[in-house]
């Protein structure tokens, strides 16, 4: 079967100016995902895989080459109407889950309900979760485990078409990092939405339906999972 | 509710503080500004009125005896409307009840029953009846002072005779809106009275039947005043006219325009300063959450939330504060400007007096509060917005610190570690730091304002009536007296020393300025009316030349040297070329001085004197009044302590009340600005602060390192305000620079002690709050979050 590819990103880069010194965080990368696709973006620190990721949100736009989302091409694209991509199209969940510390979790799902074009109903989104009794807590009152599950609940409450996720377990310990990442994967395979999930932690990577490496701002391979494990069973 | 207008509020609770002290500040801001103006229009209006539909002349002129005859002629003046003419005299009034002696203005009613200009406003009884004698209608002021009711009798003492006269009516009139005897500088309405009596009860006890001796005129749509003057002039000097004027040489019209310049400068600096500091505590409040909040924008933006919405979120949050506080603020104004108006009711005499609403002003004072409130925040939000999605998912790097130029200066360890903090954050952030400074100082220098005004006002008094003048009473006589009325005076038992003088009417010309000016000729070893420069020495009456004060002299552009041309307007006329021998300092009204030697000279006449001063023995003043006012002579009788009584109660007590609101403005402004300081030094460094806790430094500790800063800030503010204080009040009294007084600018110590004293209470108060916050740090809950 062939699947629709979601993105396609031919050749891209992506250079910082940092004063005299440039940092080359991307160079050349070309990839494609594809439609309900649970991927996994591995590689060390620094090797550029939040750059990338930034760059299919329409978080950042490259140096050179092309992002295509669909039939959209987004290095084409101005802020605005970037900024309308990420509305209609993009769910974010971020290593420091970046809550509105005075909504609760219900109202910081529904920030993000009120401008979408067909989202579901907050309360079944914190049910995604496992968080609807704790719907009118504010982000304070919560775990960082429960916050980055509210976070993933407000990223997938608009009905995303795409759910990117940078370091969601970053800041968390093991068992509440596989709680999030079960989470993730239960949406995934639940809503079909595709997925870019980011670690630099080999182990979840075997969750994922393929694996991209990066290293030092390039490709260094495509790996395809023929058996998906459950977060549950992954060790860390 | 949408949910980011539900942040909004909430983000809003939680700056409560802050927000409250800007809210303050803008509302104070916004107050003064709709007062002054609604005060200004509802004056400006009353005025207009009152001049309109009462006809209120344009021209005056006094003269001697003219005859009725002339009045043909001075109707066929081009630009002439209207031409009244009447009889006014001042006389001494016989009052039981006041053992001092009062003075009334009598002013002729043409025997119809209604004047043609400057009409009466009845507010009590009736108007005079035509075929009746023997009644008067009394100002409003004058009835008030003495209770008088219609129906009452008073006595006065005409051409030498005492005549007894019924109230009938008590009266305002567009002539005395407010009533000031010439030559004093304040209303005095117990002892100055207006008094319309009819034509014909006038020319009986003056023996005028035919004659007239003052002149108004209302001028024909759009006429050339100056040549109505002019005109006037040519015809009446043969009959002694010391020269026509306009309304802006009238007394009252004189007051009421002081009094609205004033009004409009109130306008204008008091909203600058308060919304400047607005601006500035809007700025330093919204850049902060702006930082604060820099990773939850970063997630609206990457959620889709557009630039504008961002924008417009923390625009929401100024404009909140400011909408509301400039609401609050109108509304404040309108009640201190109703305030205001019973104020005004006491001083202005109008038909009616009410607040006007100035919706222009209200208009112009949104605009002008939300110019400030987005210029202060303009350049934060601009940030908010402008910051890149992806950017602001990286944490802030940690600000770059340098060693500052004040720790290279000092020893390396001439400062303990929590003075090392605090004088880095200073230099960190310098315009931060100045900003702060300068903030403060504006509210030394907002108390200084408050203040300095009764020093100068008491200085002023001081100067002209204790140090200058040491007079009890000033008598003048009705004609000039000759030797025995004179030595008649200063023989009554119980006047201890007395001086003569002789005063003059005249036009003083230098080069193509002129002026008309009363000038007094004095003696020159005078002991109670003495000359004084502005250091408070005796200035010696030369015996050559004319002596100017310093207001004369800026009016004419006149130095010492120089020679003026002096046109007498009485008796013989001469005119004269005289150098301008000295210049001396004088607070009020413009004078000009001679030796009265000399004088007697110029004017070809021998010893005669229009007045004298009089030093009394207090316990005999009664029966020297008793004594002067049974002498036919005198016309009038100022008396020192009463005029200086009268100006304590009355100028005094509404700067008091002036002064109290004005140290809340002062105390609201230091404590908005300290307050504000502290608190965001206390969330941009509660990690910090807290980290210092947990490794072990005590609160005193952690408090230094926080209201170290402040109280620097505080420090540095204090002469900085004296200064802005100081120049502040020279703007102020430049305002106040009119004809008839001029302030000077004394700023006593204690009041700049106050102002510090005021400034270091509000620091002491606003960091106390702090203070307790840092006490309820909390250790754990701070190193947790990621701010
Ligand atoms: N805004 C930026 N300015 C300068 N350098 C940046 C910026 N963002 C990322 N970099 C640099 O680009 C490289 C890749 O960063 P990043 O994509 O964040 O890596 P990763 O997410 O894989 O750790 C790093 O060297 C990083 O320092
Ligand atoms: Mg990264």
């Amino acid at each position: 079967m062939t699947k629709t590819a979601v993105f396609r990103a031919v050749d891209i880069t992506k250079t910082y100016q940092m004063g005299e010194v440039q940092v080359r965080a991307l160079r050349g990368v070309s990839l494609e995902l594809f439609e309900g696709e649970f991927v996994v973006l591995l590689g060390a620190s620094g090797s550029g895989k939040s750059t990338l990721l930034n760059i299919l949100g329409g978080l950042d736009v490259p140096t050179s080459g092309t992002v295509h989302y669909l039939d959209n091409e987004l290095t084409a694209s101005d802020q605005g109407m970037l900024t309308r991509y990420r509305r209609d199209h993009v769910g974010f969940v971020f290593q420091f889950y970046n809550l509105i510390p005075s909504l609760t979790a219900r109202e910081n799902v529904e920030l993000i309900t009120e401008i979408a074009d067909s989202p579901m109903d907050s309360l079944d989104a914190l049910d995604l979760v496992d968080l609807r009794e704790r719907a009118d807590h504010f982000p304070a009152q919560l775990s960082g485990g429960e916050q980055q599950r509210v976070a993933i609940a407000r990223a997938i409450a608009k009905n995303p078409d795409v759910l990117l996720c940078d370091e969601p377990t970053g800041a968390l310990d093991v068992k509440t990092g596989i709680v999030v990442l079960e989470a993730i994967a239960l949406i995934n395979r639940k809503l079909g939405t595709t997925t870019a999930v980011i670690t630099h932690n080999a182990e979840i990577a075997k969750m994922a339906d393929r694996v991209i490496s990066l290293s030092n701002g390039q490709i260094a391979g495509v790996e395809k999972n023929t058996t998906k494990i459950q977060a549950n069973v992954l060790s860390w | 509710m949408k949910k980011l207008d539900r942040k909004l509020l909430r983000d809003l609770y939680q700056l409560r503080g802050q927000a409250t002290a800007i809210f303050t500040v803008i509302a104070t801001g916004v107050a003064t500004f709709v007062m002054s103006m609604c005060a200004y229009q509802s004056l400006t209006t009353s005025k207009d009125k009152f001049y309109r539909d009462y006809r209120f002349a344009d021209v005056f002129s006094s003269t001697q005896r003219t005859p009725n005859a002339m009045l043909p002629r001075l109707r066929e003046i081009t630009g002439v409307a209207t031409v009244e003419t009447r009889l006014v005299y001042d006389v001494l009034l016989d009052v039981p009840e006041m053992t001092e002696p009062a003075t009334a203005r009598l002013i002729s009613v043409p025997d119809a029953g209604q004047t043609v200009l400057n009409h009466l406003y009845i507010k009590r009884g009736r108007m005079l009846q035509p075929d009746r004698s023997g009644e008067v209608v009394v100002s409003d002021v004058f009835a008030k002072a003495h209770h008088f009711l219609p129906g009452d009798e008073v006595r006065a003492i005409l051409n030498g005779k005492s005549q007894s006269f019924k109230i009938v009516g008590i009266a305002l009139s567009p002539e005395y809106v407010i009533q000031v005897q010439p030559g004093a500088m304040l209303p005095d309405d117990k002892r100055f009275g207006i008094f319309w009596v009819s034509e014909r009860d006038l020319e009986a006890a003056f023996d005028m039947t035919g004659a007239f001796n003052s002149v108004t005129v209302r001028l024909a749509y759009g006429n050339n005043v100056d040549a109505v003057i002019e005109d006037l002039d040519r015809l009446l000097t043969p009959f002694g006219s010391i020269g026509a004027y306009d309304r802006s040489e009238h007394l009252s019209h004189q007051y009421l325009s002081d009094e609205l310049s004033q009004l409009r400068g109130m306008a204008i600096i008091a909203p600058a300063i308060f919304l400047g500091v607005a601006a500035f505590l809007l700025n330093i409040a919204v850049s902060r959450i702006i930082v604060q909040q820099r990773e939850q924008i970063a997630a609206l933006k990457a959620f889709g939330y557009t630039n504008l919405e961002v924008g417009v979120h923390y625009l929401n949050l100024v404009l909140l504060i400011t909408v509301t506080a400039t609401i609050a603020g109108t509304l404040f104004g309108f009640w201190m400007g109703n305030g205001m108006m019973g104020m005004y009711e006491e001083f202005y005499k109008f038909p009616s007096l009410e607040l006007q609403i100035n919706f222009f002003a209200v208009a112009v004072g949104f605009l002008l509060t939300f110019s400030a409130a987005l210029l202060g925040t303009y350049v934060s939000v601009r940030g908010a917005v402008r910051l890149p999605p992806a950017e602001a998912m990286r944490p802030e790097p940690p600000p770059s610190f340098r060693l500052s130029i004040i720790e290279r200066m000092l020893p390396k360890h001439a400062l303990a570690p929590e003075m090392r903090m605090v004088v880095r954050n200073l230099s960190r952030r310098p315009i931060k730091a100045f900003l702060s400074v300068i903030g403060i100082a504006m509210a030394v220098a907002i108390m200084i304002l408050g203040n300095f005004s009764l020093d100068a006002m008491n200085y002023m008094m001081d100067f002209q009536f204790r140090m200058a003048q040491r007079q009890d009473l000033t008598v003048t006589f009705v004609e000039p007296a000759t030797e025995s009325v004179m030595y008649e005076v200063q023989t009554l038992a119980g006047v201890l020393q007395s001086e003569t003088m002789r005063a003059v009417a005249t036009r003083i010309r230098f080069q193509n300025r002129s002026r008309r000016v009363g000038i007094m000729g004095i003696e020159p070893e005078a002991e109670l009316f003495r000359l004084l420069d502005a250091k408070e020495r005796v200035v010696r009456v030369p015996d050559f030349g004319i002596m100017l004060n310093t207001k004369l002299a800026k009016l004419l552009g006149v130095r010492v040297g120089d020679e003026v041309i002096v046109e007498v307007l009485e008796d013989k006329r001469p005119i004269l070329t005289l150098e301008v021998s000295a210049i001396v300092e004088e607070y009020t009204g413009v004078n000009a001085y001679m030796n009265k030697q000399r004088l007697h000279a110029a004017l070809l006449e021998s010893k005669v004197a229009s007045g004298a001063f009089l030093k009394v023995d207090p316990n005999s003043m009664d029966q020297v009044f008793t004594e002067l006012e049974q002498r036919p002579g005198v016309g009038s009788v100022t008396i020192k302590d009463a005029m200086m009584q009268s100006f304590e109660n009355t100028v005094a007590e509404n700067i008091l009340v002036m002064r109290s609101i004005i140290v809340i403005f002062a105390a609201i402004i230091a404590i908005g600005v300290v307050y504000n300081t502290a608190r965001i030094s206390l969330s941009e460094r509660s990690r910090d602060l807290a980290t210092m806790r947990v490794v072990g430094f005590s609160t005193r500790e952690v408090s230094t390192v926080l209201l170290g800063e402040i109280f620097i800030f505080t420090v540095l503010a204090i002469p900085i305000g004296f200064m802005i204080g100081y120049g502040l009040a020279g703007i102020m009294i430049a305002g106040l620079d009119t004809e008839n007084y001029r302030v000077p600018l004394v700023i006593n110590r204690e009041t700049y002690m106050m102002a510090a004293g005021i400034v270091v209470l509000a620091t002491i108060f606003s960091a106390g709050l702090v203070q307790r916050q840092v006490q309820h740090l909390d250790l754990i809950g701070v190193l947790k979050t990621r701010d």
